[in-house]
């Protein structure tokens, strides 16, 4: 069951878009996450596929057969929604049970699915509780075994773990990966959390500011984002966005203030660059003034590596990884450098393929 | 240093002695002073006074003349135990009045609760325009019993009546609906019914529209018709305020006096003659002040009934 998005967009009214333009084809048994901040239009998104709203222009196809104007049961998948959308006043069995009852189907299947169900996310001794009478992680527990009860082999999640404690979504996430897998659902994920993305994608869609800003595999939108939304979005701590300059006296060279000077192999096309150091791709060792392009304002001690937060002379803000424990005192002067992995953006955020044969040296 | 057992124990006299005048003095902490006496009383007062006056009294009254004789003025006069009482059961009057009250009372808390939640859950859909018929569904909760008594004694006037043009109109018989005692009960009925249904839109619109949305988005998902979603969902969502209304308005009909009075007088025969217009009658047309009382008492416990049945089920379904 493959899902082809065709140019759709979302107006609540003629001045409030809140989607343009979306083309997306998602492949059968996949795992797919579509990931922003909030208010980007995610969800609504996922409830245009849904079929629970309706979509202002393109096409929506769900195995090559438009569904634009098929209401939600018509479309054949199921939903996790955000609160999980549990009956209060049925118990767990019932629950699950609810769409095959709905769908009037025979009751010694409907007993043996829920059974089945309630087995695979080990609910099976809670089938009598009320959702009330249940953890959050219990909770979302009966949601997934109502979505798995449904033979549908499409699966919407809607932030199905936004509700629950860290801990319990690290587990839920390897849950519902397992899940997925087992059962090969075409399965879209909506969420805000860059982690959950990039843990459990096969294809992430980068959503912000009506506009897909990227589709790619976790690793592509790492490492190769196509702008300095995608490459802020995704990696803790975030990205450093520098502002450069061409160089006056060299056009291959590019200036950070007079903090760093990056040459390239290739002329700066233009006057004003951007460039993207992922924080663990810097350097960063103790240096006497004259050399320091920047100050240490914190450290924080991870364990495994150290994060250094520094202000370049020039003032801007800047995060280094470095594995290990440094220390550093408040106000040290430090010398940072980066020789690879470097991106460029032009001022509008647009990546730019300039050679990454380049270094950083102050 | 060891203490010795004498010091640390509290059963040591010296410590029994200063417990107790601790608790004392914390005892006098809590005991009113003449002046906090005042205020209190000053604060209690007026409540007391009103409900004494308007509730206590009376309720009082009424179980005492109830179990005697009173001559025309209402004065008691032989103590009859509860005789009254007997003579009132074994009347084949007074149980005819019991059964029309209890098959008025169904029949108005039956059709206002389903007609009640077809509209509201008419209502209750998102269209264009919903907030006019919002309005007019619960418009009759401001209207006054003598207004609405008058406009349907105007409908259903068998010359002039809007649903005597209608049967003529349509070459149907004619209702005599104040006349025939079937009829002028189901005229009391519908009146009831059209007077209760806008409080009774009001609150089960209320309780539907908390319901999360999320429940029917999923129910639509899953596949469920609108028919399933509403059996499903809907009544096992709003079932607290089902109940509650249902309880309200079978005790308020069982109270109903007002359209009695304005439009049958219990006639005719007797058809629509409850058990409150029926006590207004013994008491001040009748003068058998000692009756009407015993009937009151009686009335009282039904809706005692009534009331204790809502507490007990509310108390089990409230959480589901």
């Amino acid at each position: 069951m493959s899902i082809t998005l065709r140019n759709v967009r979302k107006d609540y009214d003629a001045q409030t878009e809140v989607l343009k333009d979306i083309s997306v084809k998602v492949e059968t048994g996949e795992f797919f996450v579509i990931v922003g901040p909030s208010g980007c239009g995610k969800s609504t998104l996922l409830r245009m596929i849904a079929g629970l709203t309706p979509i202002t222009a393109g096409e929506v196809s769900i195995n090559d057969k438009v569904v634009n104007d098929l209401p939600p049961k018509a479309r054949k998948l199921t939903m996790v929604f955000q609160n999980y959308a549990l009956f209060p006043f049925m118990n767990v069995r019932d629950n699950v049970a609810f769409g095959l009852k709905a769908r009037k189907m025979d009751q010694a299947d409907i007993k043996q699915r829920v059974d089945e169900a309630l087995k695979m996310v080990n609910l099976t001794e809670l089938a009598n509780r009320k959702p009330r009478e249940l953890s959050g992680g219990q909770r979302q527990r009966v949601a997934l075994a109502r979505a798995v009860a449904s033979d549908a082999k499409i699966c919407l999640m809607d932030e199905p773990l936004s509700n629950l404690d860290a801990q319990l979504r690290i587990k839920m996430r390897q849950e519902i990966y397992a899940l997925q897998r087992k059962l090969g659902l075409t399965l879209i994920y909506v969420t805000h959390d860059q982690v959950e993305a990039m843990t459990m994608a096969d294809h992430i869609m980068v959503l912000n500011d009506k506009h897909v800003q990227q589709i790619g595999t976790p690793s592509e939108i790492y490492q190769n984002p196509a702008n300095d939304f995608v490459a802020k979005f995704f990696g803790t701590p975030q990205i450093n966005i520098l502002n450069a300059q061409r160089s006056q006296n060299d056009n291959h060279v590019l200036n950070v203030s007079s903090d760093l000077e990056i040459a390239l192999d290739e002329e700066v096309p233009a006057e004003n660059v951007k460039i993207g150091i992922r924080p663990d791709d810097m350097k960063a060792e103790a240096a006497e003034s004259v050399e320091a392009n920047a100050t240490v304002k914190n450290t924080e001690f991870l364990g495994d590596e150290t994060i250094i937060y520094a202000t370049l002379n020039s003032g801007e803000d800047i995060h280094v990884v470095v594995p290990g424990q440094v220390n550093y005192r408040i106000f040290q002067p430090i010398k940072v450098s980066a020789d690879s992995n470097l991106m460029f953006f032009d001022t509008e955020g647009k990546r730019m393929n300039l050679s990454k044969e380049a270094y950083v040296h102050a | 240093m060891l203490k010795s057992p004498a010091q640390s124990t509290p059963t040591s006299p010296v410590s029994v002695e200063k417990t107790k005048s601790k608790l004392a003095e914390q005892e006098a902490k809590f005991t009113l002073n003449a002046k906090d006496k005042y205020f209190a009383w000053a604060f209690l007062g007026p409540s007391l006074l009103i409900l004494g006056v308007f509730i206590f009294y009376p309720m009082v009254k009424t179980l005492y003349l109830s179990l005697f004789l009173t001559n025309t003025v209402g004065k008691p006069t032989v103590f009859v135990g509860i005789s009254n009482y007997i003579n009132l059961l074994t009347s084949a009057d007074y149980l005819s009045s019991l059964g029309v009250t209890l098959f008025y009372v169904f029949a108005v808390t039956i059709i206002t609760i389903a007609l009640g939640l077809v509209l509201a859950n008419l209502a209750s859909k998102r269209l264009p325009g919903i907030g006019l018929f919002r309005t007019l569904f619960s418009a009759t909760m401001g209207v006054s019993v003598s207004v609405a008594a008058i406009f349907w004694l105007f409908i259903f006037n068998p010359s002039t009546g809007f649903l005597s043009l209608i049967s003529t109109w349509m070459h149907l018989p004619q209702i005599p609906w104040l006349t025939d005692p079937t009829a002028a009960m189901w005229a009391v009925i519908i009146t009831t019914v059209w007077m209760n249904l806008g409080f009774t839109f009001l609150i089960l619109l209320g309780a539907m529209s908390s319901v999360p949305t999320t429940l029917y988005e999923a129910a639509n998902i899953e596949g469920a018709s609108s028919r399933f979603q509403f059996f499903h969902i809907t009544i096992p969502s709003i079932s607290p305020t089902l109940f509650f209304v249902s309880i309200i308005t079978l005790i308020e009909s069982f109270k109903s006096f007002g359209l009695i009075d304005l439009m049958t007088k219990g006639g005719p025969t007797n058809a629509t003659n409850m058990l409150v217009y029926r006590i207004y009658k013994d008491a001040f047309y009748s003068g058998n002040y000692a009756q009407a009382s015993a009937e009151s008492i009686i009335l009282t416990i039904i809706i005692a009934l009534f009331t204790l049945l809502q507490f007990k089920v509310l108390e089990k379904r409230v959480n589901y």
